[in-house]
C-alpha cells in the first residue's frame, strides 16, 4: 500500500525485520513451555530450555579404575575403560589431569604422566592408561573431561501423565471429563439458537426489536452473576453439581452469541430463496431445516468453535457447577491449577499437563481458523 | 452411568428433544390447531371448547394445584408465584380466545392465526434458558446483595466490601487492568495488523500470533509462570525473563511476588492472548479502507507514517472502539489468570477473583453478589452503548 507506483520503501527490511521480533515473541513463551514438557526434570532444573536446543558442554570428573583392573599386555601394563561408562554419549571437547588444567589435551591426545604411565583419551570417551611398570594404589587416576552433549529430549512426561496407571495424577481422566463436558454444551445450544435466530431473522412478530435488542444486551452480561443463583437453582431442582448443570449452565451463558451470531448470518441471506419457498408453498419449518440449516453451515461451523474452545478452556463454570468434593469429575483446566499448587516447581509434569489439555483445541484451531476469524468479525458488536 | 455414556444420552435427548419440540409443535399448529382450510362454524365451537380446555383448563388447573400443595401458603414468595401463575393464566386465556375465533373461519384466517403463534414457537426454547440462566440471575443476585448475614435489609454487604483493604485493593487493580490491557492489546493488535498487510508471509505470523487465543486461560498461565520462574542466585534461571535479567547483571527477582509491578506482569498474559483477537479485526478493516484514499494521500507526499495515523486510523476508528470494548468486557472477568498465578496474593487481587473467594471460600453469598453486582454495574454503561448501536443499525 505504501508502495505503490512501483516506489520501493526503505522501510520494507525494518518491517520484516519487527514482524519477525514480533512473532519470536510471541511464540517463544509457548515453545518454551513445549520444549521442556520433553525434558526430564533434572534437565530442565539444570539449564534454561532454550540450551536443551542446542549442544551442551558440560565438566565432570571420573575417576579410572583402581590398580587391581590392571591387565598385562605383551609386558605392559593397561587400565581401559570409558569415562560415560555406556551411560550417557556425548563427545569429549578437551580433557585434562589435573583440576588446574581441565583444557589440557585434546580428545585423542596421549599425556604423559611421568611414572604413573601415559594416558590416552578419545572423543567418544573411551581411553587407555598404560605403563611399563604395574599400576599400584588403591585409587585410579583422575581424568576431567568437558563433554558436549547433543540434544536430547524423552517421551516419557507424557506416557507417566497418559498411560501410568499408578500416577493419581494422571490426566487421562480429566481429558476424558472435559470431553464429557464440552460435545454435548457444543451441540445443544446450536439447536436452540438456530431455531431462535431464524425466527428473528426470517419471522414478522411484534416485540421482535425488543427482543433483538434484549440479546445484544446479554451478550456482555457477566457470567460471574449467575454463579450463586444457578447453584441455588440447581440445588434446589435436584440435580445438584454434576454434568447436568455445567451442560445447562454452558447451554444457557453461550445462547446469546449464538442467536446473535447466527441472527446476523441468516438476516443476510437472500430474500428470493425463501420468498420463493414460500410461494412453492413450503412451510417456515421445511425452510429452516431444508435451505436456512445448510446455507448457515459457516455461521454454524464459527459457533461451535467459539463454544467448543471456551467450554474447553472455562475454569470457573466447571469449579461452580460441576466439580464436587470428590473431585471425580475433575476437569483438566482444574487440575492444572491443582498441581500449579501442590507441585510448583516439577515443570516437567506442569508442561505437560499442560499441553494435553491445549493439545485439542489448538488443533481445532489450525484446522478450523478460517471459521473462527469469520465468528470473530461478525460477532464483535459493531 | 459411566459419564460418557450419561453425555451421549444427554446428546441425545437434547438434540432429540429438540427437533422432536420444533417438529411436533409446528405440526400440531398447522394440522390440527390452524389447519389450512375453511372450518365451518359448528366446529370452530367444538375446537373452541377443546382448545379452551387442553391449552387453558389443564395448566391452571396444575398451577392452581401446586400452589395449594406448596408447604409456604400465604408468605411472601408464594404470593409472588401466585401473581406469576395468574398472570400465566390470563395470557393462556387471552391465547386461546385469540386462537379459536367464534363462527365460521376462512383459510385465510387460520394460515395468518398459526403465522402469529409460530414465532413463539422457535422463540420459546431460547427464551426460557436465557430468562432462567441469565436474567433471572441478574435480578436474584441484586436481592441477595441487598440481604445481610444477619438477614435484615440494606446495603450493608456494600458498606462492609467498601471498607475491606482487599476489595478496594481488588477495584484498584481492576482499573489498572482497564486501561492497560485494552489500550495495549489494541496497539500491539493494530501494529501487527498493519505491519503484515502486505508481507508475502503475514498469514503465517498473523496465524502464529493469534494462536494463543486458543489456549486457555490456564494453560497460558502456566506457560508464563515458567517464563517468571525464579531460582535462587547461586543457581542458573531457568526462566527467561530471570536469566535476561541475571545476564544483564541484576539479581533474581520474584516476579510474581513483586507489588506492584507484579500486576504488569499478570497483564502481559491477558495482553498476549488478547492481541490477536485485536489483530484478526483491524486487520479486516485496514483491508477495508478504500485504496483511493490511500493513494490520493501517497501522490499529495504523505509518508507512510502520516498515512498510518492520519489516514488509515482515523477510517478504522469505529472498529478501535469495538475492540476496545470487546477486550474491556473480557478484563473485567478475568478470573482464570489471577486465580491460576497468584490467587489474588501479593496485591493482585482483582474484582472477579475476590467474588469467588467471598462466595466459595467464604461462603458469604451477601458479599459476593455485591461484588457481583459491581461488576454488573462496570459492565452496564459498555451494554447500553451497544444495545443502542445495534438498534440504530437494524432502522
Amino acid at each position: 500500500m505504501d508502495n505503490i507506483a512501483g516506489h520501493k520503501s526503505g522501510l520494507t527490511w525494518a518491517v520484516h525485520l519487527s514482524v519477525l521480533f514480533l512473532v519470536l515473541l510471541w511464540i517463544f513463551p509457548t515453545v518454551g513451555l513445549f520444549v521442556s514438557s520433553f525434558r526430564t526434570s533434572d534437565q530442565i532444573s539444570s539449564t534454561g530450555w532454550w540450551k536443551a536446543l542446542f549442544p551442551t558442554e558440560q565438566n565432570s570428573v571420573y575417576r579410572a579404575p583402581s590398580a587391581s583392573d590392571q591387565i598385562e599386555q605383551g609386558g605392559v601394563f593397561v587400565i581401559e575403560g570409558n569415562v560415560f561408562e555406556g551411560s550417557a554419549t556425548g563427545d569429549i571437547a578437551h580433557w585434562g589431569v589435573s583440576s588446574r588444567e581441565i583444557d589440557a589435551y585434546a580428545p585423542g591426545e596421549t599425556a604423559d604422566l611421568g611414572e604413573d604411565g601415559r594416558l590416552t583419551l578419545n572423543a567418544d570417551g573411551s581411553f587407555r592408561l598404560e605403563n611399563t611398570e604395574a599400576f599400584t594404589g588403591s585409587r585410579g587416576q583422575r581424568i576431567f573431561v568437558t563433554a558436549t552433549t547433543p540434544p536430547e529430549f524423552t517421551l516419557a512426561n507424557y506416557e507417566f501423565m497418559l498411560f501410568d496407571p499408578r500416577n493419581s495424577e494422571g490426566m487421562t481422566k480429566a481429558f476424558f471429563s472435559t470431553l464429557t463436558v464440552t460435545i454435548p454444551s457444543t451441540i445443544i445450544p446450536i439447536l436452540i439458537a438456530a431455531f431462535a435466530a431464524y425466527a428473528l431473522a426470517w419471522m414478522e412478530f411484534p416485540g421482535r426489536a425488543l427482543l433483538i435488542a434484549c440479546v445484544v444486551g446479554l451478550l456482555v452480561v457477566p457470567l460471574q452473576l449467575a454463579l450463586i443463583p444457578l447453584l441455588k437453582f440447581h440445588n434446589n431442582i435436584g440435580i445438584g453439581k454434576g454434568y447436568l448443570g455445567v451442560w445447562f449452565a454452558h447451554t444457557g451463558f453461550g445462547l446469546p452469541l449464538a442467536i446473535y451470531l447466527l441472527r446476523n448470518y441468516m438476516a443476510g441471506l437472500p430474500r428470493d430463496i425463501i420468498e420463493n419457498a414460500k410461494v412453492d408453498g413450503a412451510t417456515d419449518f421445511q425452510i429452516f431445516v431444508k435451505i436456512i440449516l445448510p446455507l448457515s453451515f459457516p455461521a454454524l461451523a464459527s459457533f461451535a468453535i467459539f463454544q467448543f474452545l471456551w467450554t474447553w478452556n472455562d475454569l470457573l463454570v466447571a469449579m461452580v457447577f460441576l466439580i464436587d468434593s470428590s473431585g471425580e469429575t475433575t476437569v483438566m483446566t482444574r487440575q492444572i491449577v491443582e498441581m500449579l499448587g501442590t507441585r510448583g516447581g516439577d515443570w516437567e509434569i506442569l508442561a505437560t499437563a499442560a499441553f494435553i489439555s491445549m493439545a485439542v483445541p489448538i488443533l481445532v484451531f489450525f484446522a478450523m481458523q478460517r471459521y473462527l476469524v469469520r465468528g470473530l468479525l461478525a460477532g464483535s458488536v459493531k | 452411568m459411566n459419564p460418557a455414556l450419561q453425555g451421549l444420552v444427554t446428546i441425545i435427548i437434547g438434540v432429540g428433544g429438540c427437533v422432536g419440540y420444533f417438529y411436533l409443535s409446528n405440526y400440531l399448529l398447522d394440522r390440527l390447531l390452524m389447519p389450512a382450510r375453511v372450518i365451518g362454524e359448528a366446529e370452530a365451537g367444538r375446537r373452541r371448547r377443546l382448545g379452551q380446555i387442553f391449552l387453558l383448563a389443564v395448566p391452571a388447573l396444575l398451577i392452581l394445584v401446586a400452589l395449594l400443595m406448596s408447604d409456604a401458603r400465604f408468605t411472601a414468595p408464594w404470593l409472588f408465584w401466585l401473581a406469576v401463575g395468574a398472570a400465566v393464566v390470563f395470557g393462556l386465556w387471552r391465547l386461546t380466545d385469540f386462537m379459536f375465533a367464534t363462527g365460521e373461519l376462512s383459510a385465510g384466517h387460520n394460515i395468518s392465526r398459526a403465522n402469529m403463534v409460530r414465532p413463539w414457537l422457535f422463540l420459546a426454547p431460547a427464551m426460557i434458558a436465557l430468562g432462567l440462566y441469565l436474567t433471572y440471575p441478574v435480578f436474584e443476585t441484586l436481592r441477595l446483595s441487598l440481604i445481610a448475614r444477619d438477614g435484615s435489609i440494606g446495603f450493608d454487604n456494600y458498606a462492609f466490601m467498601f471498607g475491606e483493604q482487599k476489595f478496594r485493593e481488588a477495584l484498584g487493580n481492576n482499573m489498572f487492568w482497564l486501561i492497560v490491557v485494552p489500550a495495549m492489546s489494541t496497539a500491539f493488535g493494530l501494529v501487527v495488523a498493519q505491519l503484515t498487510d502486505r508481507l508475502s508471509w503475514g498469514n503465517i505470523a498473523k496465524m502464529l500470533i493469534f494462536m494463543p487465543m486458543a489456549i486457555s486461560m490456564v494453560g497460558a498461565s502456566v506457560i508464563w509462570k515458567l517464563v517468571y520462574e525464579s531460582r535462587p542466585v547461586d543457581v542458573e534461571q531457568i526462566g527467561v525473563l530471570n536469566a535476561i535479567w541475571v545476564a544483564m547483571g541484576g539479581e533474581p527477582q520474584h516476579w510474581l511476588q513483586l507489588a506492584p509491578w507484579n500486576n504488569l506482569f499478570l497483564m502481559a498474559v491477558l495482553i498476549w492472548i488478547q492481541t490477536g483477537f485485536a489483530m484478526v479485526i483491524l486487520s479486516a478493516a485496514l483491508r477495508g479502507i478504500p485504496e483511493e484514499t490511500v493513494e490520493a494521500a501517497i501522490v499529495d507526499g504523505a509518508g507512510p507514517f502520516q498515512i498510518f495515523f492520519k489516514i488509515k486510523v482515523p477510517q478504522i476508528m469505529s472498529t478501535i472502539v469495538v475492540v476496545w470494548t470487546t477486550i474491556t468486557l473480557t478484563v473485567l472477568k478475568v478470573f482464570d489468570i489471577v486465580f491460576a498465578m497468584t490467587n489474588g496474593q501479593w496485591g493482585t487481587q482483582v474484582l472477579a477473583n475476590y467474588m469467588y473467594d467471598k462466595m466459595f471460600r467464604a461462603n458469604d453469598w451477601g458479599v459476593g453478589s455485591a461484588a457481583a453486582m459491581i461488576i454488573m454495574l462496570l459492565v452496564t454503561p459498555i451494554l447500553v452503548w451497544n444495545v443502542r448501536n445495534a438498534r440504530k443499525e437494524m432502522r
